[in-house]
């Protein structure tokens, strides 16, 4: 039922050129999410996550493939159309420090999108909006007056989430919102997205390299590795039954605070190899326990193992079997 | 007193205060621990409970101005290192104590190349020839994991992974009897932490040092460390085993923080919230620090300081909470 898809993505593709040749930030990702659910996508530093994020809203042009919102190909629209189709989807980033004009009040700021917009004809309305979503975002009125300096990291992202919603988009990108927090405010922030997502029917894509956070807050897991999405399941498939070697190896290094649960760790041999001009076959092989010749000959298809459970690996039913595991 | 084992160090009502024009910011308000030879503390706590502070003090950096020692005694193998002068202070870091520091990115000198930092770190410390000290240099690397190859290579060369293994090298490299780690794996991803990790237990146990392992991440600790203490506005509120604090937290500071972290093996709807948010080191609250957050607040608590209760597993709390919870 594909047009109950909010967004649809197919066969996306971001290239950087740089001076030693060719930087696949984004290689041949494809994948579906429907309105209301939330998509939370993990990998390490430079596995192209965030550029995913940004070529989605096309702040990033995409090399090649469709992204279809709302089943319109947004890659065909132009400057314009573009323009009008960001009120239906925003971005918050990781850093509230960066991502709020120091010069600016909390009330303009929550403003600036509307007026931009045109959304309300009179002063007055949007003056109620920014009321409105102060309060709907746990800020006291008597803050509407004060520069973002004046408030610590999670009341900031509070200012960041106000200002992404205030034109009632459908789809958010959140570019590891609670990475720069504490745990005490973290927890704050996602109990605040997750009612938000309740009242207002939002869709996530949610880009994390904690898959603790990840699995709080999301329905579906995608794991990346240099540019490919590597696994895609709903959660709890995801983290009971992770297929691929390297989404079993990123759950294992996770530091438990369960102290009594002494499991052996499956420690990665090597680090992420570079992700300019990439060579043939998977790219997880170099690192993996189970490569066998064809996984450095031939890129591993990206196929459905089973409901809602995708996985691109060579040896991908052996494991499932389990005729071949770690230790 | 017929001690059976040895305090390698001991802090005995350790003050810090940062002296601005303007407010007296008091980082660190009585700390008290001692560690064992060979035995490994972490401490957690969240921006600006006074983590790096007290470590700083241990190795004598603290910046002055505006940071004081306004009170207390650091006692290593005995010896108060508060009346050290400088040229003692210099024998005693990298010798006695080491400290790996946070960001690996910016704590080596980018315009020399790694092995000859090394090599420099060592010369200074130990007497003999370049050539001694190169070849021990190599050997440590090769321990860690970093091959002799790159002795001549230059920082900006090394993955943040390799890095941070460069930076344990040279804390390791004089064969201190204390290892001070200040968020040691904090910017690495999963992956390479659980490396990192595993590499620091090992050599702790061949080197057989005493460590002190600073993080907010509850799960590298449990990982690491057998003894643990939580910090809040500058204050130890907890201290006991790993097993002991993570399985029967008794502060309500530490419970809220237990609570407040996203589980990987449980599944709920909303996380715990600490409400508000940390004390401000310039205005500390009166009587217990944590009471303006704290659910189980008494009268008691806004006028009296508590006292640390308990004998092996201490929390400073008037009540123990966890009981009356249960009863």
């Amino acid at each position: 039922m594909s047009s109950q898809n909010l967004l649809e993505i197919k066969h996306v593709k971001k290239l950087f050129s740089v001076p030693k040749g060719m930087l696949h930030a984004v290689d041949d990702v494809s994948f579906s999410l429907k309105q209301g659910e939330t998509l939370g996508i993990v990998g390490e530093s430079g596995c192209g996550k965030s550029t995913l994020g940004r070529v989605i809203l096309r702040l990033h042009e995409p090399t090649a493939g469709k992204i279809l919102f709302k089943g319109m190909d947004i890659t065909t629209f132009s400057k314009e159309e573009m323009r009008q189709m960001r009120q239906h989807m925003q971005i918050i980033f990781q850093d509230p420090y960066a991502s709020l004009n120091p010069r600016m009040t909390v009330s303009q700021i929550i403003e600036e999108p509307l007026t931009f917009f045109r959304i309300y004809k009179s002063d007055k309305e949007r003056r109620a909006k920014v009321a409105e979503l102060m309060e709907l975002i746990g800020l006291p009125q008597s803050a509407s007056n004060s520069y973002p300096h004046e408030f610590d990291g999670g009341r900031r992202q509070r200012i960041v989430i106000a200002r992404a919603l205030a034109i009632n988009p459908s789809f958010i990108v959140c570019d590891e919102p609670v990475s720069a927090l504490d745990v005490s405010v973290q927890a704050q922030i996602l109990n605040l997205m997750v009612k938000l997502q309740k009242q207002l029917g939002l869709t996530y894509m949610f880009i994390s390299h904690d898959l603790s956070v990840v699995k709080h807050i999301s329905d579906h897991v995608g794991v990346m590795y240099l540019g490919q999405l590597i696994e895609k399941a709903t959660k709890s498939t995801f983290f009971k039954r992770p297929l691929h070697p390297y989404s079993m190896a990123l759950l294992s290094a996770i530091p438990s605070v369960n102290v009594l649960d002494k499991k052996d760790k499956i420690i990665l041999k090597g680090e992420i190899s570079s992700p300019i001009n990439p060579q043939q076959g998977c790219r997880f092989a170099p690192r993996c326990s189970f490569a066998q010749g064809i996984c450095l000959e031939k890129d591993p298809e990206w196929k459905e193992v089973e409901a809602e459970h995708f996985v691109a690996c060579h040896r991908v039913e052996e494991l499932a079997q389990g005729m071949i595991h770690y230790h | 007193m017929g001690e059976t084992v040895e305090n390698i160090l001991e802090i005995k009502n350790l003050h810090v205060h940062y002296v601005t024009e303007d407010s007296v910011v008091k980082a660190v308000n009585g700390v008290n621990l001692k560690l064992q030879k060979g035995d490994s503390l972490g401490i957690v706590g969240e921006t600006g409970a006074g983590k790096t502070t007290t470590a700083l003090s241990v190795i004598q950096l603290i910046p002055d101005p505006p940071g004081i020692i306004v009170d207390g005694e650091i006692l290593f193998k005995g010896k108060n290192l508060i009346h050290n002068t400088e040229k003692e202070n210099k024998q005693l870091r990298g010798n006695g104590i080491s400290m790996i520091f946070q960001d690996s990115m910016t704590a080596l000198n980018p315009i020399m190349r790694v092995g000859d930092q090394l090599t420099e770190a060592v010369m200074t410390h130990k007497k003999g020839s370049r050539a001694e000290a190169k070849r021990q240099v190599i050997e440590l690397l090769e321990t860690v994991g970093v091959k002799a190859d790159r002795y001549s290579d230059y920082p900006h060369q090394f993955s943040g992974g390799m890095k941070q293994r460069v930076l344990i090298t040279m804390a390791l490299l004089c064969n201190p009897e204390l290892l001070i780690a200040d968020e040691p794996t904090t910017a690495l991803d999963v992956t390479i932490q659980a490396q990192v990790l595993e590499l620091m237990k090992q050599l702790r146990e061949q080197y057989s040092m005493s460590m002190i392992l600073i993080s907010h991440d509850l799960g590298v600790v449990a990982q690491t460390c057998n003894r643990v203490a939580i910090m809040y506005a500058g204050e130890i509120v907890e201290i006991g085993t790993v097993e002991e604090v993570y399985t029967n937290p008794k502060h309500p500071y530490t419970i809220g923080l237990f609570e407040s972290i996203p589980k990987l093996e449980e599944d709920q709807e909303m996380l715990y919230q600490i409400e508000g948010s940390m004390a401000n080191p310039a205005a500390l609250p009166t009587g217990c620090f944590f009471h303006p957050r704290c659910k189980y607040k008494m009268d008691i608590c806004e006028t009296t300081s508590p006292e640390m209760q308990g004998e092996v597993h201490l929390s400073k709390c008037h009540f123990q909470v966890r009981d009356e919870v249960k009863a």
